[in-house]
């Protein structure tokens, strides 16, 4: 750990940032719309059909999943894109050149990923809003969580950001891993509404724990303790934070 | 001859009449004052098994302007990026301004500012805010005036609310110095810094480099166009295939070049050069078919006619003359032809 260069975090954070902001209109449009058609779909059409999940309307179930459905893409998204540019472009040889430590950039990234995460997130909570009434049970949780959700996803992005040697190798873990566990990680039913084996199965899905936690944020309660699900993202978060260190030691596919 | 080998006979000590800067080797003669850059026994394997440095010493002093020349592949590029914290080396030592780059990698990148050889750009930004992101990942406060000034000498000013993807390659390139003197450098790399740039540019650069250096920065170029190096640099360092195979002062080979080789084919041949010749130190070749003369071109007396006069007076007949000036190209041509017979 070492940390003195504040002023290159500052720099790099507010140039990526900066980056969002030339596509600020897409950026927000696109969880506005995505959110208003599940609720249209989901809310509205199957929604009517099932009235209450867990004694909660479906509407206001699906809420959660919705959330961490766009931050788990946006974060692994952003991050992921954000360091990969430069590595595209070539002008990581100046943040490889420049006084700053393996700490500092990952701060920096993965702070600015994680802060557009949770302005989408924010914004499909608001958007949420306007189709159904939402209390939340644990407001403090419910933050916390959602910046842990983002911080953890951010630290994967920038992995596959390093990893990935084409930005077809960026799209395929989002979009063939994280999103199919998505759907089946109980964005839009609870686990216990499945039958055997399927439930137990369900327990095998990383996700599952994501989202059953961000519920009990909300309803004060999920599928599985928030217990397992702080450890779960506890455990994500160490481990991630493990293999950009090694990246950083080893200079994986960063230094020649 | 009076230029080092890198692992040739040299090794291990200074050649007399030398500067002491010119001893690269640890053993020799340590230069009293600390070098700006130290650079120690740096070897560089990649993991193909291909070694793009095989052992390099060299000092670069505070307030130069050096010229690193050599062929393509020769490890000019590899060399720089070691220094710079882009690639690994995998033996030997470098310190930078007293910082060793692996430790102290601070201190050490603090005092560099690197000019890459490909044009590498954050198109879809504005100049003025990719100056400014370099000059925050050094570590230094905003200061719009030094951002303004560097933009200014660059004739960036004009264009600095432009996104660099539209710009021209040449502007592109002065974006990428504007970015290394954003942080006000006291070592500043230029890897080909004029490679595929057109004439205007080419002599801007020039023109940049001469002012950079009145105001005691540093400056490492890499060319493989020699009369970049004759033009501006104090110092020639020739690498080829991973070897630094000469350092010498601008000037010194600037007194090379000053001289010329004289060749008198001789019309019979001599086993022995007459006592009478030994003023002009001929030396004889082509199995004593020719006679060869190194002379002065600017000395007031170049001792040619005196020379085929004597040649007259001993009657020895000579049915061909010619004159040839040694280059920095020719030393340059016959480093790499050594090194590939070897």
């Amino acid at each position: 750990m070492s940390l003195q260069n504040f002023r290159a975090i500052a720099a790099i954070y507010k140039f990526e940032l900066h980056r969002f902001r030339r596509t600020l209109l897409t950026g927000l449009l696109v969880p506005v719309i995505t959110t208003t058609l599940y609720f249209v779909v989901f809310g509205g059409a199957i929604g009517s059909r099932m009235t209450e999940v867990d004694g909660i309307a479906y509407g206001a179930f699906i809420v959660p999943g919705l959330i961490m459905m766009s931050m788990l893409t946006e974060s692994i998204f952003n991050a992921s894109f954000g360091i990969y540019m430069p590595k595209y472009s070539g002008t990581i040889y100046e943040l490889l050149s420049a006084p700053i430590s393996a700490t500092e950039t990952v701060i920096a990234y993965v702070g600015a990923a994680a802060t557009k995460s949770l302005i989408v997130g924010t914004i499909i909570f608001a958007t949420a809003h306007l189709f159904v009434d939402i209390h939340v049970a644990h407001p403090l949780a419910m933050a916390g969580f959602m910046l842990l959700i983002a911080i953890s996803f951010c630290l994967f992005g920038f992995i596959l950001g390093i990893w990935s040697q084409g930005f077809e190798q960026l799209q395929v873990i989002p979009l063939l891993v994280v999103t199919p566990l998505t759907f089946l990680g109980g964005a839009f039913y609870s686990v216990h509404m499945l039958a055997q084996p399927w439930q137990t199965m369900t327990l095998f899905n990383p996700i599952v724990y994501l989202i059953s936690g961000f519920r009990w944020t909300f309803f004060g309660r999920g599928d599985v303790a928030i217990e397992y699900s702080l450890l779960f993202v506890a455990g994500m978060m160490a481990l991630c934070l493990g293999i950009i260190g090694w990246m950083f030691r080893t200079g994986y596919r960063l230094k020649k | 001859m009076d230029f080092a080998f890198d692992g040739g006979g040299a090794r291990g000590g200074c050649i007399a009449g030398l500067p002491p800067y010119l001893c690269r080797n640890a053993k020799g003669a340590e230069p009293s004052m600390a070098s700006i850059i130290e650079i120690k026994g740096l070897t560089k394997r990649y993991a193909s098994g291909f070694e793009a440095l095989k052992g390099v010493d060299l000092n670069i002093e505070e307030g130069e302007i050096f010229a690193l020349l050599g062929p393509n592949g020769a490890g000019k590029t590899t060399m720089i990026s070691i220094i710079c914290g882009i690639a690994r080396a995998s033996g030997g030592s470098v310190t930078v301004a007293g910082h060793d780059i692996v430790r102290y990698y601070r201190g050490a990148r603090t005092a560099i500012g690197l000019v890459p050889q490909e044009l590498h750009t954050d198109q879809f930004e504005r100049v003025i805010d990719t100056v400014r992101l370099s000059r925050g990942l050094f570590g230094l406060p905003r200061d719009e005036a030094h951002v303004e000034k560097v933009l200014r000498d660059l004739s960036l000013w004009d264009k600095r609310n432009n996104r660099i993807i539209e710009l021209s390659g040449g502007m592109k390139r002065r974006v990428m110095i504007a970015k290394a003197l954003s942080h006000e450098p006291r070592v500043l790399f230029l890897d080909e810094p004029t490679a595929g740039v057109d004439v205007e540019l080419r002599r801007d650069m020039w023109k940049l480099i001469g002012e950079l250096r009145q105001t005691g920065v540093t400056i490492i170029l890499t060319t493989h166009y020699i009369e970049e190096a004759e033009e501006m640099a104090d110092r020639v360092g020739v690498i080829n295939r991973g070897e630094l195979m000469l350092v010498e002062e601008k000037t010194a080979l600037m007194k090379k070049l000053g001289k010329k080789t004289l060749t008198i084919v001789l019309a019979d041949p001599l086993t022995t050069v007459p006592a009478e010749l030994s003023e002009w130190h001929v030396t004889l070749g082509a199995d004593g078919h020719e006679m060869e003369y190194i002379f002065d071109t600017q000395a007031e007396r170049t001792g040619v006619s005196s020379l085929l006069r004597r040649l007259g007076d001993l009657g020895i007949g000579y049915k061909d003359l010619n004159t040839r000036q040694s280059s920095l190209e020719d030393i340059f041509v016959e480093l790499v032809h050594q090194e590939k017979a070897a």
